[in-house]
Parts: structure tokens; C-alpha cells; sequence
């Protein structure tokens, strides 16, 4: 029997996807800036082999594509006998390219500090770990908000590739009701708008910071 | 029990790799050109606020870089048709490579245009030039030159992007990753060798792009 969807029921279930897409993209945020900060951690680390390994894993991150990671994550796992439900193959692959991408950016606001601080917080007798967390990182931080909420549109925006594999977000949504309705015109518009509707005021904040952080030094030259 | 790793299984296969490596770097190749082509009109005409087509690029430019570019592409391959519009898959590929990249390369190139300092024009006024010849000469190459760096990358991010061609069978290097892994029943050997192929792919197309860029360079140099 077909089924017919009222206008009501496309917006409804585009609803309930973009809540799955909402909360994959905050899990991805926080656990990519989690596994991001350790990421970072081995790269400005003094052991060169940290600093290699963290090379090669932001390299490999940022140099193939997030459908790619998916895959590798959805069938990689499955090769150890688990089933991968799609929630956690999405959460696990989104997570590893978010950290690569955050860990490259914050390293840029880390570099972006003047070597002076270091020295002079050495002379100070500081360790490495007291010299990120009280001259460094409160510094870098201030830099590292704006790319930080600009690169969140981009997991925002990454979401949409576990559709792929299957998980059930607002993309594969739209596809679902795109077969059902044979609207795929409407049905991809609302997508579309609801992807907007996510990621614009994330982009508009992130640019308003960068003209905040840039007006407010644009006095020493 | 212990997995077995069995890459010779995708090395058969090495026919189909080959056809998806040429089919991604094709169409890389023929969007970066239209889209940075018309990146370089949107910012011109976004940096000279021409209205209405400053405002016309200005949403364009918001509409495209807030949605993902899988729902780009969707939109033109399953929805365009509605209007009558009916696009093969490398075309609809290829259209949503153009103006996906046109948006990212409209604001990149606009920065470039804006950092440019109006006292250079205006010499470049004194001295007879034509406005074609300050166009090209004193605003365009200048502008381009200092954002190639993130024009780079941003063409390597679509060139990656382009993997998710392969859900309208846009025969592209992932479409022949699916295709390979339904075969020899291998999914992660094939994704991870495929996934390495891109990584080579995209540290070549970089070091291809900053020998573009040293062209510019040169080019400058040897003006001055």
C-alpha cells in the first residue's frame, strides 16, 4: 500500500533527523577536542617520535576523505567480530577527523604566541605542562575561539556523510523521504534549510569573533 | 580466530583503481578551473559592490558554504530534474564540484581583492595603465598570489569531497572502492589501499599546486 505523507509529516521526520544530526555533530565536537588536545599534545612534544606520530595521523586525517575514515572505521571494527551499529562507526569517524583538523588549528594559535613567553616562563622555573596551562593555553585560547567555531560548521556539515553508512541523520532522512514522497525537489530543499538554519549562525558568530580578535590588534599597526 | 589480511585482492583489481583515479582527478581538474573561474568573478564583483550581483554572490556564497555538499549534490542530481532539468552523473558531478568551490573561492579570492592597498591603484592609474592592465596586473595576480595558500587547500578539501560522487555512480575513485569491495568480499583492505591512494593524490595535487603558485611568483618578479 503506499503511503502518503503529508507536508507535516516530511517537516516532522526532517525534525527528528536533524536532532540525531545535532547530537552526533556535539559528540563529534567534544570528543574530537578531546582526542584533538592529545593530538596536539604529540606534536609539540620534544620526543620526535610523538611529533611523528601525531604528523602522520593529521596527515592521513586531513589528506583522505571523511567517507573514506567511515568506511575504514565501519569495516575495521567489523573485522574484530563486533557489530558496528551506524551511530558509533559515524560517532568514532567524525571524532578522528575533527581532532586532526582542531589539533592542526590550535597548533597554528599555540605558534601564533611570541617565543618570549616560553623564555621568559622558563626562567621562571615553569615545566612544560605549567607553561601550556598558565602562560600558553590561556593566550592561545583567546586566538583559537574563532577558527574553533568556524571549523564547527564543518563537523556540522561533515554529519551529513554518515548518511552513507547508513545512519539515520537529517541527509539520510531526506533521502528516505525523497524515495517515499517523489519530491526530492522539496524534500532536499528543506535539507538544505535545515543545514542552514544549523550551520549559519555558527558561521556568523565565527566571523563576527575574527573581526572582534582582528579590530582589537589592528592598533599596533 | 585472526584476521587475514589479503591485499593481493584489491591488486587485481588494479584496472578499475586506475579509472577512478583518472574520473577524480578530471573532474578536480575541470571544477577547480570553472570554480575558481567564477570565484574570481564573484569576488570581484562582491569587492567592487556592483549591485545587485554583490548581493546576488553574497547569498550564493551563504547558501553554499552552510549546506554539506553531499545535499549540493543530491539537490541537483534528484532535484533539478523536477524542474526539468536533467543532468547525467558527471554533469550533476561536476556542476556541484563548480559551484561548491566557486562559493569557497568567491570569499577567499574577495580577501585577497580587499587586502590589496587603493594607494597601488591609484599608481598604477598614474602611470597610464588601462583598467584591464590594473586589473590583471596590479589587482587580480597580487590578490591571487596571496591567497593561494588557502585557494590550495581549499581545492585538495574538494578534490576529497568529491569521494561522496560516487552515491549518484559518478564512477569516481570511491565508486570503484564500492565496486571493488562487493567483488572480492575484502571491504577494509580495499578502503584502507583507497583510502592511501587519496592520500597520495592529495599531497601530489598540493605539490602541484604551490608549483602553480611559484609561477605566479616568478611572474611578478620578473615585472618588477
Amino acid at each position: 500500500m503506499m503511503m502518503e505523507f503529508t507536508l507535516w509529516d516530511i517537516l516532522r521526520n526532517l525534525g527528528f533527523g536533524a536532532l540525531w544530526t545535532i547530537g552526533l555533530s556535539l559528540t563529534a565536537f567534544v570528543l574530537g577536542g578531546t582526542t584533538g588536545l592529545l593530538v596536539l599534545a604529540a606534536r609539540m612534544a620534544k620526543s620526535p617520535w610523538l611529533q611523528r606520530g601525531a604528523r602522520i595521523y593529521i596527515e592521513f586525517f586531513q589528506g583522505t576523505p571523511l567517507l573514506m575514515q567511515l568506511f575504514m572505521v565501519f569495516f575495521g571494527i567489523a573485522l574484530l567480530g563486533v557489530d558496528v551499529p551506524p551511530w558509533l562507526a559515524a560517532a568514532l569517524g567524525l571524532t578522528l577527523f575533527s581532532s586532526a583538523y582542531l589539533a592542526e588549528i590550535w597548533r597554528g594559535c599555540v605558534e601564533a604566541i611570541p617565543k618570549g613567553q616560553w623564555e621568559a616562563s622558563a626562567s621562571l622555573a615553569m615545566t612544560w605542562l605549567e607553561q601550556m596551562r598558565h602562560v600558553i593555553l590561556p593566550q592561545a585560547l583567546r586566538v583559537a575561539v574563532a577558527p574553533t567555531v568556524g571549523f564547527s560548521v564543518q563537523i556540522v556539515k561533515g554529519t551529513a556523510v554518515t548518511s552513507i553508512i547508513g545512519f539515520a541523520e537529517l541527509t539520510k532522512t531526506g533521502s528516505m523521504l525523497a524515495n517515499a514522497t517523489f519530491q526530492p525537489f522539496m524534500v532536499f530543499g528543506f535539507v538544505a534549510l535545515g543545514y542552514f538554519i544549523l550551520c549559519y549562525p555558527l558561521s556568523h558568530y565565527a566571523a563576527s569573533l575574527e573581526r572582534k580578535f582582528h579590530g582589537s590588534t589592528s592598533g599596533s599597526h | 580466530m585472526a584476521y587475514a589480511f589479503d591485499f593481493t585482492a584489491v591488486a587485481e583489481y588494479h584496472t578499475q583503481l586506475l579509472s577512478g583515479v583518472g574520473y577524480t582527478l578530471l573532474l578536480t581538474a575541470v571544477g577547480a578551473t570553472l570554480g575558481v573561474a567564477m570565484g574570481t568573478l564573484g569576488a570581484v564583483l562582491r569587492a567592487w559592490r556592483i549591485k545587485p550581483f554583490a548581493q546576488v554572490f553574497g547569498l550564493y556564497v551563504e547558501l553554499i558554504r552552510n549546506t554539506p555538499f553531499i545535499v549540493q549534490l543530491f539537490f541537483i542530481f534528484f532535484g533539478l530534474p523536477a524542474l526539468g532539468i536533467r543532468l547525467a552523473e558527471w554533469q550533476a558531478a561536476t556542476l556541484a564540484v563548480v559551484i561548491n568551490l566557486g562559493a569557497y573561492s568567491t570569499e577567499i579570492i574577495r580577501a585577497g581583492i580587499q587586502a590589496i592597498p587603493r594607494g597601488q591603484i591609484e599608481a598604477a592609474g598614474s602611470l597610464a595603465m588601462t583598467r584591464s592592465q590594473i586589473f590583471r596586473h596590479v589587482v587580480l595576480q597580487p590578490a591571487l598570489q596571496k591567497v593561494w595558500p588557502a585557494l590550495s587547500s581549499q581545492i585538495v578539501i574538494v578534490m576529497l569531497g568529491t569521494s561522496v560522487c560516487s552515491q549518484i555512480a559518478a564512477e569516481e575513485l570511491t565508486f570503484a572502492a564500492n565496486f571493488i569491495q562487493s567483488r572480492n568480499f575484502r571491504a577494509f583492505e580495499t578502503y584502507i589501499v583507497v583510502a592511501l591512494v587519496y592520500l597520495g593524490l592529495s599531497i601530489a595535487l598540493r605539490a602541484l599546486l604551490a608549483r602553480l603558485g611559484q609561477r605566479f611568483v616568478v611572474k611578478r618578479r620578473a615585472a618588477a
